[in-house]
């Protein structure tokens, strides 16, 4: 029998990303009929969970141990996330991090200093899920030796409250590739699920060529997308490339959040591929939350959005950044 | 006598053909890949015109990937790679490194003019 499930009565991602990263809430809009019961009760025997409205978040590219013109104030953006997340009126389930935690080093050492640091910043967030992916920077000089050593596996897949997430490591191979053997796996573990549940792949690089020349792609992201290809409702979140981007193909939706490090030019505009310099004026300037309401089981009513920018005047007594590294702002 | 001039025709043919052949030498473009740049540059390149890379990286492991002109390889240090192409579509193109290098990495291009 197929199952009664298709995409628009099942369950809506919804989520937009804007500064440190992206709030998503996903809400199944199965409404009370009898068919919406019988498609929560499938796929809580598919996934282990009935499907029920949660939100999560998305940030990326945290370089921790970055330091460089581009952003002299090293993680501030990045506790400042933290706390912007403690403090969301609705507590999301999951943070999940979507490469470039931290930023590379020649020193072992200093790298396990870089990615003890993160954790330590991480570990304030108060959620009940964190979960993350290895970006270049953290996993492409030693195979992702280090990162598997502090954060456990770089592809995996766990579901939750009805989605299924997945995993995807495009960076340890050093090349910007997912390789053969994550793909076998990828489909096997796919296969328990039918072509309408609600999938969220989490990675680094982009999936599709977004600029080839900028290396913002995944040579073998065809293949991945093909394996995904059967599945209707699937969200791809990425990072990598220090900005807000979104792009459909098919039945899928790339994603990117912004980073918390510096921004990159629109690759759509041309000009090289530089960062944002950084503003003395404007030092969190594009960095913020923008909070996604879903209406929930009211289908085709708008998403409420709801941005929040960081400004100076979060420190109070502050009037400008070199303030702020002069003194140092307790947070 | 005859098979004296035969031999000498066969010879000159062989002569001629082998200078021919060197006639047709793709021109050779020697490029250094090491952390993280490439030397030189830029390098220019015909529209039609086949040539012959010859990449070598001095260092550390480094990738050339430029798609217009199906690029796609690793160069382990101290290996010397040939790539022969014949560039179709005349413009500026960037080929990167996409082997993952170091911090620098994001930077290393090599800047192909196509006239």
């Amino acid at each position: 029998m197929k199952d009664p499930v298709n995409r628009r009565t099942f369950m809506k991602i919804a989520g937009t990303s804007i500064g440190v990263g992206a709030l998503f809430t996903v809400s199944p809009l199965l409404g009370a009929s009898p068919a919406g019961r019988r498609i929560a009760e499938l796929l809580g025997k598919k996934n282990g969970e009935a499907p029920t409205p949660f939100s999560f978040v998305q940030l990326s590219d945290t370089h921790v141990g970055f330091s460089g013109p581009p952003n002299p104030l090293g993680t501030l953006a990045f506790e400042k996330a933290v706390d912007l997340i403690n403090n969301l009126k609705e507590r999301p389930d999951l943070v999940l991090f979507t490469g470039d935690l931290t930023h590379d080093s020649e020193n072992p050492g200093e790298h396990a200093d870089r990615m003890r640091l993160f954790q330590k910043i991480a570990s304030r967030l108060k959620v009940p899920l964190i979960k993350s992916v290895p970006g270049e920077h953290d996993a492409g000089l030693d195979g992702g030796k280090l990162f598997r050593e502090n954060f456990g596996e770089t592809h995996y897949s766990f579901d939750h409250r009805g989605v299924h997430f997945i995993a995807l490591d495009n960076v340890s191979l050093a090349r910007p590739n997912v390789g053969p053997e994550q793909i076998a796996w990828l489909k096997k573990d796919l296969e328990r699920f039918p072509t309408t549940a609600p999938i969220v792949v989490f990675t680094h690089r982009p999936l599709f060529d977004l600029r080839p020349d900028w290396e913002w792609f995944t040579g073998d992201g065809d293949e991945v997308m093909n394996a995904l290809a059967p599945y209707e409702n699937v969200t791809v979140l990425y990072g990598h490339i220090h900005r807000e981007h979104t792009h459909t193909e098919g039945q899928t939706t790339h994603i990117a959040a912004r980073s918390l490090i510096f921004a990159f030019p629109d690759p759509e505009v041309g000009g090289p591929k530089k960062p944002i310099p950084f503003h003395p004026q404007k030092p969190f300037q594009n960095l913020g939350l923008r909070v996604v309401q879903e209406p929930g089981a009211r289908a085709g009513s708008s998403p409420r959005i709801q941005d929040v920018e960081l400004t100076l005047r979060e420190f109070s007594g502050t009037v400008g950044v070199q303030q702020l590294l002069k003194e140092g702002v307790s947070l | 006598m005859k098979y004296a001039r035969i031999l000498a025709l066969l010879l000159l043919s062989t002569l001629v053909m082998t200078a021919s052949a060197r006639g047709q030498e793709p021109r050779a473009i020697v490029i250094t890949a090491k952390r993280f740049e490439f030397v030189p540059s830029t390098i220019t390149l015909k529209k039609g015109e086949t040539v012959k890379l010859i990449v070598t990286s001095e260092d550390v492991t480094h990738g050339l990937f430029l798609r217009p002109l199906k690029i796609d390889t690793d160069l382990a240090p101290g290996e010397t790679q040939q790539l022969t192409v014949t560039p179709q579509t005349a413009g500026t193109f960037a080929a990167i490194c996409h082997h993952f290098c170091g911090a620098g990495h994001g930077n290393m291009k090599l800047t192909v003019v196509v006239e």
